[in-house]
């Protein structure tokens, strides 16, 4: 049972990372788009695609967080007790990057609209690379079962470094994948080969990232180095694949496919993390079982997320269709 | 008073700032609940009635609405994240002792919450382009997981006043019974207390916000309008409130005696206790300062008869004891506030009933345009009453809340920031908030306010086939 909970999990911050990954890396090319006049279309663009979308892709943190301090509450709170530092900066992070996107949206005047977007921008770049590092020191085994973990040096490590790197740069490669297929759908073409660019740089930089980052696990966190590079090889490698299909595929056009493979190369990778850490939650001193809830509470659980299933996974399709056919568009 | 020294000094320094930030950070959120839970039901009331019989300031109303409610939904989207990190960062304790209880309501509250982050967008940004019926049944299940998110938080924090559905062996959580997890003892009154809160304050908020307009002279269909519905929900709503919060009030007479005689002033077990109004508690546990008793009213109410035994806060020694000013305070506040919102929805009633013109009726408008603000101060005393009331328990009778504290430094800090960053996140909100209504106000009052009507392209057209212009807010 506890490892349907950790399934459960890991499927969360998959979902997450490629959904909500992909509005912060859309803030992260809002960000580098230049000035005001420069920046006007790739930032409407930003806009309108984020608009409808970001809130309910957002949830999937939530569910993480919920899904995590219900089935596996020792190891909550001992990254909690760890990893605040980083956790509390993401949350700030979030608030800013939320509260910036929905106002920046309804104001009138240019000056508003800078200040808010650059709001958003900023922290839509700051919550990422925490939430990298955050998963960075757990992933290297920096929590102690208990809590009261290193408060600097848990996250202020090679593979937070690399955890919160990549994520920034995944989430910027996500982004352009996606808005070259926003781009193409709602007929800009200028703005495809626009985002076409970028998706090519971030996708090479986060694969050299990524191979480079090998060596830095190797030195850093032996543990995940070897599982990643054994039992959870098979993942690494569909990852590796996605990524340049990904890749190739966005060179000739084809925009739809591109935006699948991304996705998968991203959910592969944090699969991959996921089946190297097994059975442990945290390092190598708490398994999954050891710290799990009682089977009733990994039951309820487990129900609740194949009620989530049913219901909210048509509702967003129907979002998600609806924004596709242009239906959603508040101006 | 030497035990309370003692128990000062027992107290971990983190407990002051880490109380003092949920304090701050739920108030604030506690602001912005009723617009997610309430606002898009009142905006469907205008949405449905405008599609109906063709009104379009109706439906004016009902788009503009959406839009407030889409910046406010953002706003308690990202404070209530906060709340879950804190959860976390500042009671580690709780959830590792009983987050596999206590967590279940939570997980249920995540599948509303996405039903509701689905739905809200689909509503808000639907108004343009898609067909009027799809778009206003898309509203419904916005207002359906609002109902059962509150249901759901609810649940996690009446599971804190009267924890159930476990068993402990050895201090750890071995057995979970989830269906007594979240249908505890406090669950039905406390989540139908705040679920009606919510629409009490959302309504008479917007309501106010047309109250004082109409005073200013704006006293068109549209202002009228705008201040009906709301206010005719959070008037409703107004008596069932005083019912479910009198039955809340003989739960906790009932379960957290200690509690209830902080709320009602009660030093010494005794019948005939009275109800007080005013007046303070010493740490010697006296009685002081200005008050006005009623005797024998807190017995009468708790039990229906003046000999009903009230239990003093005496009976528990002082570090049991919540601070009992504060409580009884925050419950005078409640009390008389709710009682005086009671009081304007009879008001209401008796002009609505007397075909009065509510609009020319001054005074009224004088109070209907401060009732919001006395309503969210209704709330915030009654989450004080509940909250304060249940120290120095953060689970009642099981967990001590110094014990559910973080060890890890810089509470103060966090404090600090928290304070700076919502501090800017409310003003912001108003400034925005304030825009968007001046900038539709300049559109009314050029008098083409007509053309920015929803459901664009198919209604733009006048009776003669012509196409307006069309003018953009934005």
């Amino acid at each position: 049972m506890s490892d349907i909970a950790g399934v459960i999990l890991f499927l969360g911050v998959a979902l997450y990372a490629v959904f909500a990954g992909a509005d912060f890396g859309a803030g992260f090319w809002d960000l580098t788009a230049g000035g005001v006049h420069r920046g006007r279309r790739p930032r409407a663009l930003i806009d309108a695609a984020l608009g409808p979308v970001w809130e309910a892709n957002h949830v999937w943190l939530i569910f993480c967080l919920v899904v995590l301090w219900t089935a596996f509450p020792g190891a909550f709170a001992a990254i909690m007790e760890t990893l605040y530092v980083p956790l509390a900066i993401a949350a700030v992070g979030i608030v800013a990057r939320g509260a910036g996107f929905a106002f920046g949206k309804v104001s009138e005047t240019l000056s508003q609209q800078r200040v808010y977007g650059a709001v958003f921008a900023v922290s839509s770049v700051i919550t990422p690379f925490f939430l990298g590092a955050v998963a960075g020191g757990i992933a290297s085994g920096r929590v102690p079962s208990q809590g009261g973990g290193d408060p600097l040096g848990s996250w202020v490590n090679p593979t937070s470094m690399l955890g919160g790197a990549l994520a920034v740069v995944v989430c910027a490669y996500l982004a352009a994948v996606y808005l070259v297929a926003e781009a193409s759908r709602r007929q800009l073409p200028d703005l495809e080969p626009y985002f076409r660019r970028r998706a090519i740089a971030a996708g090479i930089l986060a694969g050299v990232m990524a191979f480079a980052g090998i060596f830095v696990l190797q030195d850093d966190a032996s543990r995940l180095f070897h599982h990643l590079t054994g039992v959870a090889l098979p993942l690494v490698v569909v990852s590796g694949l996605s990524g340049l299909a990904a890749l190739t595929v966005l060179c000739r056009g084809v925009t739809r496919a591109g935006r699948y493979l991304a996705a998968a190369a991203v959910a592969a990778v944090v699969g991959g993390w996921g089946v190297a850490q097994y059975p442990f939650v945290l390092g190598t001193h708490l398994t999954l079982s050891a710290d799990a809830a009682p089977d009733s509470t990994l039951e309820a659980v487990a129900v609740v997320f194949l009620v989530a299933a049913v219901t909210c996974i048509p509702s967003l399709v129907y979002l998600y269709v609806l924004e596709q056919r242009g239906q959603l568009d508040s101006h | 008073m030497l035990s309370a020294i003692v128990a000062s000094a027992a107290e971990p320094a983190q407990l002051l700032p880490a109380r003092t930030q949920m304090a701050f950070t739920l108030g604030i959120h506690i602001v912005l609940v009723p617009f997610g839970v309430a606002f898009v039901a009142m905006a469907l009331f205008a949405n449905y009635r405008g599609l109906r019989k063709g009104d379009e300031i109706a439906l004016r109303l009902a788009e503009r609405w959406s839009r407030v409610a889409a910046v406010l939904f953002a706003v308690g989207a990202v404070t209530g994240t906060v709340l879950s990190f804190e959860l976390g960062l500042l009671w580690p304790g709780l959830m590792r002792r009983f987050g596999q209880a206590y967590g279940i309501p939570f997980v249920i509250e995540g599948v509303f919450f996405f039903l509701e982050a689905i739905f809200v967008a689909i509503y808000i940004y639907g108004w343009k382009r898609m067909r009027p019926w799809p778009h206003f049944w898309a509203g419904i299940p916005v207002v359906l997981s609002g109902i059962g998110g509150t249901l759901s938080v609810v649940a996690a924090n009446a599971w804190m006043n009267a924890p159930g559905g476990y068993t402990l062996r050895h201090g750890r959580v071995v057995a979970v019974d989830p269906v007594k997890v979240i249908f505890n003892g406090a669950f039905w009154h406390e989540s139908i207390h705040m679920l009606l809160a919510a629409y009490i304050v959302a309504g008479f908020l917007v309501g106010g916000v047309y109250a004082t307009a109409m005073l200013r002279g704006r006293r068109d269909r549209y202002h009228r309008l705008g201040f009906l519905i709301p206010f005719t929900v959070a008037a409703v709503a107004m008596p069932f409130q005083i019912a479910v919060g009198d039955s809340a009030a003989r739960w906790v007479f009932n379960n957290e005696p200690v509690k209830f005689a902080a709320m009602e002033l009660v030093p010494k077990t005794t019948r005939n206790a009275p109800e007080t109004i005013g007046g303070y508690a010493s740490t010697d546990g006296r009685v002081h300062g200005p008050k006005i008793t009623l005797p024998g009213v807190a017995s009468f109410l708790s039990g229906w008869s003046t000999a009903t035994k009230v239990k003093g806060f005496g009976s528990v020694p002082p570090a049991d004891r919540p601070p009992i000013t504060i409580v009884h305070l925050a419950w005078d506040v409640m009390v008389g506030l709710g009682t005086a919102l009671l009081g304007l929805a009879a008001w209401f009633a008796l002009l609505w009933r007397r075909r009065r013109d509510l609009t020319r009726s001054t005074w009224f408008l004088r109070a209907a345009s401060v009732a919001g603000f006395a309503a969210l101060v209704t709330m915030w005393a009654g989450w004080t009453v509940t909250e304060v009331g249940r120290q120095p328990y953060i689970v009642y009778g099981v967990l001590r809340t110094r014990d559910a504290v973080t060890h890890a430094d810089g509470v103060w800090f966090s404090l600090a920031a928290v304070f700076v960053l919502y501090t800017l996140l409310a003003t912001a909100t108003f400034l925005v908030l304030r825009s968007m209504a001046r900038r539709w106000r300049r559109v009314d009052a050029a008098g083409v306010g007509d053309t920015d009507v929803p459901y664009g392209p198919a209604r733009v057209l006048d009776p003669g086939g012509t196409p307006t212009p069309t003018v953009r807010a934005r």
